[in-house]
């Protein structure tokens, strides 16, 4: 009895293997050729000076992380990834919570006016950047014309490198900010409305209230949206291409890589030491983000 | 007697929602910030819409007007003019729905054999594709360039499908939702003598299919805009997706006439996921924001 259970055993856990294969192995297949593997290549190529398609290359061990974190435009590209990270991410979250506090009014029409407020989050980034530089031409777009209204004239929004970045920063802002005012919408409705009661009754005002209670009850929803709006921000890619095609002071860390491995210089190597900072960098900060998921979910 | 006595209770509420003080704060500080900020958002998208159908010289003005007043077409014609457009949005089409047929079908499968196929070690097996959820595709581009060139999928559609293929959060969006299944469920049909595939494709996935239908939109709308990597792997005009054909036209209409043909390319590109988003935005919103509201 005892052998037949567990030849029956066996049997199923052979069968087990083979369902398994059948059921996960293609995509666990996919994974590790095209995320997997393309981690180890890239590591091995960040040592080597090889422009792309050469049959040939030379190893040269650091140099390409040395370039990167010390030559002058290594430096800039990361003058202009955390500019334009932490501008995205602090202009998006406040102007959100903003948006947010405003549609959290119990009002007719609120919940059409949070879909249509979420939406620039899900189009086109090469739509979106299209419309912004219609927009900001400094000779027929709608800025320019407004400013003539005040009598002024329109800045060189395209040619002066800061203003470009400012530019694409104010963009990326506006597609991003709709995101976070949804999902600081659903914190704030997690706010039990009697702590609330109970502030007023105590005579604190609507600012008051704000900063004593609800900011704080926030927190958890603050802290996971910077994570995820620097983690958007640093692959940041499509508006800063379609609105300065070949990168002008807004060179961001995508962007150069994009640049350095398929523009005019075709530095593969140069280009996949960036990748891998990158993917360090990005991984760093979402394993602090999941340990401190972690932690909220115990204590709570 | 009774209805009386409801009238007289809820007329105190009925008056206040009515009272002066209260309609007032509604609308200056409910309505009118609201509109603000809805303008905000809508604003840029109308001025793309209403650009798109003037004609040049109502684009190239000093003194734009709110609608065209000549209203015409021919900026749709010319984005079809400079790029093979009917070709181009096919292509779109058929990248985004045959790439998220097969991420949902393969999300599905994995999901299901991470839950409900014991073997040893897959906890292990799903913190590695938990791992793979954090590599951002840009850094995997240039390997991904020179495997796809070899196995001769440059400029070529299934190019552009092929290493987005393997999804890690398709399968970790959907194996939250298997856990939460009960056991007797899976019981119950095990003892019908069904397979794995049968559980999968007759218990599993239809109780799951507003997360399955949450999944494969977030998929859609993600393919659809996809842009760097079919950029990278494109060359030819008639391989290329929508994003990329846009990225070529703005490369050729360089004068600033121009605007009116890159609006209307705006729209071409816009106007399907704006109109997708309208009718099921309950579901996309849910998946994009998942994992903040815990």
């Amino acid at each position: 009895m005892s052998v037949v259970s567990k030849r029956d055993r066996r049997v199923k856990r052979s069968r087990n293997y083979f369902w398994f294969i059948v059921f996960a192995g293609p995509n666990i297949a996919l994974i590790l050729a095209y995320i997997y593997y393309p981690l180890l290549a890239n590591l091995y190529f960040s040592t080597l000076d090889w422009r792309l398609g050469a049959r040939t290359a030379r190893f040269v061990g650091a140099d390409n992380y040395i370039e990167f974190f010390s030559s002058r435009s290594g430096v800039e590209v990361w003058r202009v990834t955390i500019i334009f990270t932490l501008a995205t991410v602090i202009g998006s979250m406040v102007l959100g919570l903003l948006m947010a506090l405003v549609l959290n009014r119990a009002i007719p029409g609120r919940t059409a006016a949070r879909t249509a407020i979420f939406s620039p989050y899900v189009l086109s980034g090469v739509g979106v950047g299209l419309i912004w530089s219609f927009i900001f031409d400094p000779r027929i777009g709608v800025l320019s014309h407004f400013l003539q209204l005040f009598g002024r004239q329109s800045p060189e929004w395209f040619l002066d490198r800061n203003l470009a970045l400012v530019m694409v920063i104010l963009v990326y802002i506006w597609k991003n900010l709709g995101y976070c005012a949804v999902i600081y919408l659903a914190g704030l409705q997690s706010i039990p409305q009697d702590l609330l009661e109970a502030a007023a009754i105590d005579g604190a005002g609507p600012i008051r209230r704000f900063f004593t209670v609800i900011l704080p009850l926030l927190s958890p929803t603050v802290f996971f949206l910077s994570i995820a709006m620097v983690l958007s921000s640093m692959q940041a890619f499509d508006i800063l291409r379609i609105m300065t095609p070949t990168g002008n002071g807004t060179n961001s860390i995508v962007f150069e890589i994009y640049l350095q491995s398929f523009g005019t210089y075709q530095r593969a190597g140069y280009a996949a030491a960036i990748s891998v900072v990158l993917f360090v960098a990005l991984f760093v900060i979402t394993a602090i983000q999941m340990r401190f998921v972690e932690r909220k979910v115990h204590y709570a | 007697m009774t209805a009386n006595a409801l009238n007289v209770a809820e007329r105190p509420a009925w008056r206040q929602a009515l009272s002066r003080e209260n309609i007032v704060s509604t609308l200056f500080a409910g309505y009118v910030p609201m509109i603000l900020a809805l303008l905000v958002v809508a604003l840029p998208l109308l001025w793309m819409v209403v650009a798109s159908f003037k004609p040049i010289s109502e684009i190239v003005t000093m003194d734009p007007s709110l609608l065209p007043k000549n209203p015409t077409l021919e900026n749709y014609g010319a984005v079809a003019d400079r790029v093979p457009l009917a070709r181009v949005f096919l292509n779109s089409v058929v990248v985004t729905f045959i790439g998220a047929a097969i991420k949902v079908f393969l999300a599905i499968t994995t999901a299901y054999a991470l839950v409900f196929i014991e073997v040893p070690y897959r906890n292990a097996i799903f913190l590695g594709i938990l791992v793979a959820l954090m590599v951002p595709p840009e850094a995997a581009m240039l390997p991904n360039f020179l495997s796809i060139s070899a196995i001769g999928g440059r400029d070529t559609l299934w190019g552009i499908i092929l290493p987005g293929l393997g999804t890690a959060f398709g399968t970790f969006m959907l194996r939250q939702q298997f856990k939460t299944l009960p056991a007797e469920l899976m019981e119950a049909a095990e003892l019908d003598g069904a397979g794995h595939w049968r559980r999968l494709w007759q218990i599993v996935a239809p109780v799951s299919l507003p997360t399955i239908a949450t999944v494969a939109l977030v998929i859609i709308v993600n393919e659809w805009n996809n842009f760097l990597w079919p950029l990278v792997i494109i060359d030819s005009p008639d391989k290329m997706t929508l994003p990329v054909g846009l990225n070529l036209l703005r490369s050729i209409e360089t004068q600033t006439g121009s605007y009116g043909v890159l609006m209307a390319g705006a729209v071409i590109v816009i106007a399907p996921v704006l109109i997708v988003f309208a009718a099921l935005q309950r579901y996309i919103v849910a998946g994009l924001t998942q994992g903040a509201v815990k």
